[in-house]
């Protein structure tokens, strides 16, 4: 009879296993990935100390791997805040470890993309990636690292520190890894433009391995206002979060426990909270029995009088960059955005921004363009799945005057502290009644502007018809007259037509 | 007979329609050297406007007019369409030629001037029609449908190349097409003392054949069915240039009682046009009351045919104790006879008996 055995496994060793549920799927994807990763986590690392971003990343060929597959040079460089010396062995070679734990809206929500990308790039190519960060003071320290899976730690390989003469600050993150760069382009272009398109005060360039530039640059240095980091809202707990935070609480009474620890609860919420749930305010928290835990985290979601969380925890990107970035990639003819105000899904709280676009570089496609954005990243992957386009495809876009076959392009942009991805990729939006109604809510108060646009555009169309027709017959009515009559000179049309014109503006 | 008082009757009505059309013209040329927008007034066509009157025995139009302006951007496109059409009947007329309605759809082509369907392109002719007064064979626009007249009456051309050419319409047995020429051509001499119209190509023969026009001294018009308007304008000009008495024979059904009636009153359509009806035309058979005199093999009147008799009985047209005594035979017999049914009594019946009998009896 066959032993079962048991054994713990390491994070490190668990991506290692099941690194598809972190996105790295096959060789084309996981190039995408690893690039998206890696940018984000330098956008992140610019705009939390409001520098505007620019990012520079170069893929490059370094030889035949399989049969459809490539070895690729990946290099990342940014003007971000840098990384401290003493952290840079476990910011990159230790899976879950990182500043992303906090809560606040930031790009990534594991902390793990980058590393599951070094880490992917090792499993694939066995070779040490490089560190090279500053944090603008006078020295630069580079690392040349690998993960030890099955302890999760890195493994340093050499470390120099330079002299940063020029006060340079930034990371470079340069490591080799498998892929199928050909079959992955077209997403790669796509996340760069969309990418843009959401961070307009950012430039991006990349180049790729043929040695082609693609350069997004930005057109304004205005960035929004950075997400303060917020304590969790009592409606979003859950029995191990109010386990640990007894477990660190320096108070020594409920009442102050929960004005302490939790966002929109103050002395008055505290006591008449601590009344409705029949808990004697001086209780030390530490004291709770497991069962009263559990207890207090209903009585917490029960109770109806918390106010909302406030927004200051998100950073939306406001509507005149959103406008700003649609410009920018898209040029087109119209365009409206729109920002609701914060609302919250099970206690975490979101803004939609939307925006319409008609006209200019938007193709015709015979449907409309969605653009999806989740905490500025773009959602490339599994669009029909996503709510937006549920919302999208339930309205009633001809009392709009908008068709499927105009060029029409429709952008969709959730902040939250917690976005509610349908799946471990991050890829769609599940289907959350308050953050549909938010979204269709958004979206009818665009469309009803591109309504306007419409039909201003309607009638403009019908008066150049219009004119059209009367100068196309009153030159032959002229013609075929003076014939008639058996005259020599045409009669005069054009002040005919004038007239014709002036009338037509007057209606415009 | 005398020399004919209007013996050049053809021609001062193609100098008056020239004059009509290049007025039109002028019209349209000083409004627009004006600076205005060209405009022009006709009577409205519509139902409503269409009455029937006692006097002239034919439909006319009211008194109510419409506006067709240039100004109007519905109506630029059609008011275009009727200068164009204008200037074309004008070169068809000074040049001698002559063109079917068919014909105008296409030649709107050769000027950038497309007509949406022939429909457009024909009620723009009926427009031109009702702004000048002519009628669209005075524009040399004819119809495609042909019919034929047999007797003796001698006709001289004046289309070209047979300008002063005469003949005998006896000359050809299977008569001669009613066709632009004979319709431009000015009546010399007949010794006819009436004209024969009759409704079916086997009938008209057979007249022919029995000598019709010598036995009973006529000139015979085929009608080829409902008779096209040149045909009812050159019935009329029979009976009023040679002041000959006109009878009808058709079958025996509401739909042979209304071609006689429209030779005699004129159509509805039409109402915005003269001269095309011939009021002291007489219809002479086949009746429903001969279907029953003559005993005639008959077939029974359908629905359609029912429904037919409905609609006349309230047609102010048919207000004489005589039509209003066949259509009431029609309903109470329920039958219906063709002109052939006479053959049951031999080949010649038909001309030996009942043509003599009808002649005398509609005198």
């Amino acid at each position: 009879m066959a032993q079962t055995t048991f054994e713990e496994i390491s994070a490190a060793d668990f991506f290692y296993r099941n690194r598809d549920i972190a996105g790295f799927t096959n060789p084309s994807r996981a190039i995408f990935v690893a690039i998206r990763e890696l940018v984000e986590n330098s956008l992140d690392a610019a705009e939390s100390h409001r520098i505007p971003p620019d990012v520079y990343v170069r893929l490059s060929y370094e030889g035949e791997a399989g049969a459809d597959t490539q070895i690729y040079k990946l290099r990342v460089e940014d003007n971000g805040i840098g990384v401290p010396p003493r952290h840079i062995p476990s910011a990159f070679g230790q899976i879950l470890f990182g500043s992303k734990y906090k809560l606040k809206q930031q790009r990534g929500t594991f902390g793990l993309g980058g590393k599951m990308a070094i880490l992917y790039g090792q499993i694939t190519t066995h070779q040490p990636a490089s560190i090279i960060s500053s944090t603008g003071i006078s020295k630069t320290y580079m690392y040349k690292l690998m993960i030890d899976i099955q302890r999760n730690r890195p493994l340093i390989l050499d470390r120099k520190v330079l002299i940063n003469k020029d006060m340079w600050r930034g990371t470079i993150v340069e490591f080799t890894l498998e892929g199928d760069y050909f079959r992955s382009m077209p997403k790669i272009l796509d996340y760069f433009k969309q990418t843009a398109m959401v961070n307009p005060y950012a430039n991006l360039t990349f180049v790729d391995p043929k040695g082609r530039l693609y350069k997004f640059a930005r057109i304004t240095k205005d960035m929004p206002a950075p997400p303060k980091e917020t304590l969790p809202h009592p409606y979003g707990v859950d029995v191990e979060l109010l386990q640990r935070l007894i477990q660190i609480t320096p108070y020594k009474s409920m009442s102050e426990f929960l004005r302490y620890h939790f966002h929109r609860v103050g002395e008055i919420t505290a006591r008449k909270f601590l009344e409705f749930s029949a808990l004697s305010p001086s209780k030390n928290p530490k004291k709770l029995t497991h069962e009263e835990i559990v207890r207090l985290m209903h009585m917490l979601k029960r109770y109806r009088e918390f106010l909302p969380p406030d927004a200051s925890c998100l950073s939306p990107l406001g509507e005149d960059l959103l406008k700003a970035g649609i410009l920018k990639e898209l040029k087109p003819e119209f365009v409206d955005v729109h920002q609701r105000k914060p609302a919250t899904y099970a206690g975490h709280p979101f803004i939609i921004e939307v925006g319409i676009a008609y006209g200019g570089e938007i193709p015709k496609k015979g449907v409309f363009l969605v653009y999806r954005f989740a905490n500025r990243i773009p959602l490339l992957y599994d669009e029909a799945n996503d709510v937006s386009l549920r919302v999208i495809s339930a309205m009633n876009w001809r009392r709009y005057r908008v068709l499927p076959d105009m060029p029409v392009a429709i952008l969709v942009h959730i902040c939250s502290t917690k976005v509610p991805y349908k799946t471990v990729g991050k890829e769609f939006i599940a289907d959350r009644p308050e953050i549909r109604k938010e979204i269709a809510n958004g979206l009818r108060e665009v469309a009803r502007q591109i309504q306007h646009f419409m039909s201003k555009r309607e009638h403009v169309d019908r008066e150049r018809k219009r004119l059209g027709v009367f100068s196309k017959y009153l030159p032959r009515i002229a013609e075929f007259s003076t014939k008639l009559a058996g005259k020599e000179k045409l009669p005069d049309v054009e002040k005919l037509l004038t007239s014709v014109k002036k009338y037509g503006e007057e209606e415009a | 007979m005398e020399k004919k008082k209007h013996k050049s009757s053809v021609m001062e009505r193609r100098k008056e329609v020239l004059a009509g059309l290049e007025n039109l013209g002028g019209k349209i040329y000083d409004q627009m050297d004006k600076g205005s927008f060209p405009s022009l007034d006709m009577p409205s066509r519509s139902t409503d406007n269409i009455a029937y009157d006692e006097q002239l025995r034919q439909f006319i139009l009211g008194d109510r007019r419409v506006r067709r302006s240039a100004r109007n951007i519905r109506h630029v496109k059609p008011f275009t369409q009727l200068v164009w059409a204008a200037l074309f009947s004008n070169e068809l007329c000074s040049q001698r030629k002559t063109s079917t309605l068919r014909d105008v759809y296409y030649s709107a082509q050769a000027y950038e001037m497309t007509f949406k369907d022939q429909q457009e392109s024909n009620n723009i002719i009926t427009d031109l029609e009702t702004i000048l007064g002519f009628s669209r064979e005075d524009f040399s626009i004819f119809p495609e449908e042909r019919s034929a007249v047999f007797g003796d009456l001698t006709i001289e051309y004046t289309v070209p190349g047979y300008e002063g050419k005469k003949l005998d319409l006896t000359s050809h047995p299977d008569g001669v097409l009613i066709g632009p020429a004979l319709t431009s051509s000015e009546f010399v001499k007949t010794s006819a003392d009436k004209v024969i119209a009759i409704e079916k190509g086997g009938l008209f023969t057979r007249f022919i054949e029995e000598r019709v026009h010598k036995k009973y001294n006529s000139i015979l018009v085929l009608t080829s069915g409902q008779a096209p308007r040149a045909t009812r304008h050159f019935i009329r000009r029979l009976s009023e240039e040679l002041n000959l008495p006109v009878y009808i024979f058709t079958d025996g059904d509401p739909w042979g009682m209304h071609i006689a009636m429209v030779i005699i009153s004129g159509s509805a359509n039409a109402a915005h046009l003269r001269e095309l009806n011939t009021p002291d035309a007489k219809w002479s058979g086949v009746w429903a009351t001969d279907i029953v005199n003559y005993k005639l093999p008959t077939d029974p009147l359908d629905e359609v045919d029912m429904k037919r008799l409905f609609e006349l009985q309230k047609d102010p047209r048919y207000k004489d104790p005589l039509w209003r005594r066949e259509i009431k035979t029609f309903m109470k017999i329920r039958k219906k006879a063709e002109q052939e049914a006479f053959s049951r009594y031999g080949l010649t019946y038909i001309v030996d008996e009942y043509l003599p009998a009808k002649l005398e009896e509609t005198k």
